[in-house]
């Protein structure tokens, strides 16, 4: 090989070596660029004010910087999601894996993309003015704008990453298990929900904890159906998520206030939540290729 | 033979399986139909054809059309060659195995990222330097869609077969050059199948471009829109429905939301069946 060649070649190599770190160079960049921008009023206000104080007043005359409304509410908001959407998303998933006749399974897949594709201010439009007014008619509240409805929203939003991951999970269950399981005089409803459902548990965990992370991430629908005012969640009182918290204040904060910096604060505290529910999908998903 | 306890349970799971499926498509179907039932009787061809002004109590989607297609176009140009190529490095020439799951810890992390946290980023790293712009938005959502860029593209390298790179660098070539003519030309449909996903994501992203690309709607031409402030069409409908209460624009903006999503998904389905026949030859 001639001189110039090997160069060229050499040149290429790390070129390509360049491309491949630059997703590892956004990763630290965006960590690094949060927790810088996050520690000054954590370290200004307090960690133990910050995290556990109960009352976010920022733009009061004496400000208070307490985000626990909005941490436990981005809990209860996504523990709620997950109590509705991963039944429905579960069930959905067994019927597209195992008991769908083959065209009836591309039109549910349609439906499933399709909810997968809608983009959230159009999910938080419709809840706007079809949920919320549901919502205050139905329970005879003063606002629909709340928990709930926050709630249903997030739940339709996550049932397509649920329905995905758990529909990869119970198709790649070894046909060995279940016809195992039939040929010992189980019905093939019994065999799909005792041997290929707890055979793909892995996976679905890794659902579950997929859809648990997009349901904590969502900002704008929520924004649009939650009410945004920083009470402690309850269901039919507005509520403001973390997410919300910082889309709502940002525009008008100024640059270098404490209530700016707060923000970072709190988007540093999501961005805590959602690395560990990341470890933990990682965690599954690796479980579920070696098991 | 089987108990009526075994019939009942039985039933009862093959009932609540269909009643989550019914669940699942109907709310495709109503949202779909009510998003374009209340949307489209006000989709005219003024209101896509023209700017908003004030002064003429016009309302006019056009600058958001473009800001949407400008943001898609840029993005797409910028994550492509990064995607495709940090793939590349990937399947073609990482040798060590701890940089390779490294990386791919990376490219998971960014995927589970969610898009305010990139909003928030993104007005850190590039709103400072180029102002908030679309051109700042678009970088933002090059990070954001790098992994999927990268995965597709990964995926679609892998199904290359080896013996096509075993002809090439036995009749000579070298690696860049097998590469270049014989590997990536086989992975074109990965790339193009990245290319449509990641179109999908750009045009519902809105969280995201709230505070890197801005929401101006002012009409430009792709480099000076760049430079400049500009609503895609999500973020227009944010801010028609949530600070201006003009739900019939945003319903408006919302059905022709809908109708992309659905040419983008009948796209990607169709990508997808012609890569799996591709496979199966």
């Amino acid at each position: 090989m001639g001189r110039r060649k090997r160069a060229v070649e050499t040149a290429v190599h790390g070129a390509f070596l360049l491309l491949g770190l630059i997703t590892v160079g956004c990763v630290l960049l965006i960590t690094v660029y949060l927790i810088l921008s996050g520690i000054p009023a954590i370290r200004q206000i307090g960690l133990f004010d910050f995290l556990l104080g109960k009352t976010w007043a920022s733009a009061a005359a004496e400000p208070s910087y307490g985000i626990l409304p909005f941490i436990l509410t981005s809990i209860c908001g996504t523990a709620g999601a997950i109590l509705f959407g991963v039944p429905v998303g579960f069930l959905t998933a067994v019927y597209l894996a195992k008991l769908a006749p083959p065209k009836l399974k591309i039109v549910v897949e349609a439906a499933v993309s399709l909810l997968a594709g809608i983009p959230s201010v159009v999910y938080g439009l419709v809840g706007m003015l079809v949920l919320v007014p549901g919502i205050r008619k139905l329970f005879r509240v003063p606002d629909g704008a709340s928990l709930l409805a926050s709630i249903i929203v997030l739940a339709i939003m996550i049932l397509p990453s649920i329905i995905k991951v758990s529909v990869t999970a119970l198709e790649a269950v070894p046909k060995e298990y279940e016809d195992a399981s039939l040929a010992l005089g189980a019905t093939p409803m019994e065999t799909y929900f005792r041997v290929s459902v707890p055979a793909a548990k892995s996976g679905i965990a890794a659902a579950v904890v997929l859809g648990v992370g997009r349901a904590i991430g969502e900002a704008m629908a929520v924004m649009m159906v939650s009410g945004n005012v920083a009470n402690m969640p309850s269901l039919f009182q507005s509520v403001r998520f973390l997410t919300t918290a910082v889309t709502s204040e940002m525009s008008y904060s100024s640059p270098g206030s404490l209530q700016r910096q707060a923000l970072f604060s709190i988007a540093l505290v999501l961005y805590l939540f959602i690395l560990l529910i990341n470890t933990a999908l990682n965690f599954f998903l690796k479980r579920d290729k070696e098991g | 033979m089987i108990s009526t306890k075994r019939k009942a349970c039985i039933w009862t799971m093959r009932l609540l399986t269909a009643c989550s499926v019914v669940l699942t498509c109907g709310l495709a179907l109503f949202l779909i139909g009510y998003v374009l039932a209340s949307g489209l009787p006000h989709v005219t061809w003024t209101f896509l054809s023209s700017s908003p002004s004030i002064l003429s109590d016009r309302i006019g989607i056009l600058p958001d059309i473009l800001n949407t297609v400008y943001i898609i176009l840029a993005t797409l140009l910028i994550v492509l060659p990064l995607g495709a190529g940090a793939a590349v490095y990937l399947t073609e020439y990482a040798s060590s195995q701890r940089l390779v799951s490294v990386i791919e810890y990376a490219a998971e992390t960014l995927s589970g990222i969610p898009s305010i946290i990139y909003g928030l980023a993104g007005m850190l790293l590039f709103a400072g330097t180029f102002g908030t712009s679309l051109l700042a938005g678009a970088l933002t959502l090059v990070i954001m869609n790098l992994p999927t860029i990268l995965r597709t593209t990964q995926e679609s390298l892998k199904t290359v077969p080896q013996s096509y790179r075993e002809g090439a660098l036995g009749l000579g070539a070298g690696k860049w050059r097998t590469i270049r003519t014989v590997v990536l030309p086989g992975c074109m449909d990965g790339i193009l199948t990245g290319c449509i996903l990641s179109t999908g994501r750009i045009l519902g992203e809105s969280a995201a471009l709230l505070f890197t690309a801005g929401a101006a709607h002012k009409l430009f031409g792709f480099f000076d829109g760049l430079m400049n402030q500009g609503a895609t069409l999500t973020v227009a409908l944010y801010f028609y429905a949530k600070e201006s209460g003009e739900f019939d624009i945003a319903f408006a903006i919302a059905a022709i939301l809908m109708l992309l999503t659905l040419a983008i998904n009948f796209a990607a389905a169709l990508a997808g069946w012609r890569f799996k026949k591709r496979r199966a030859l």
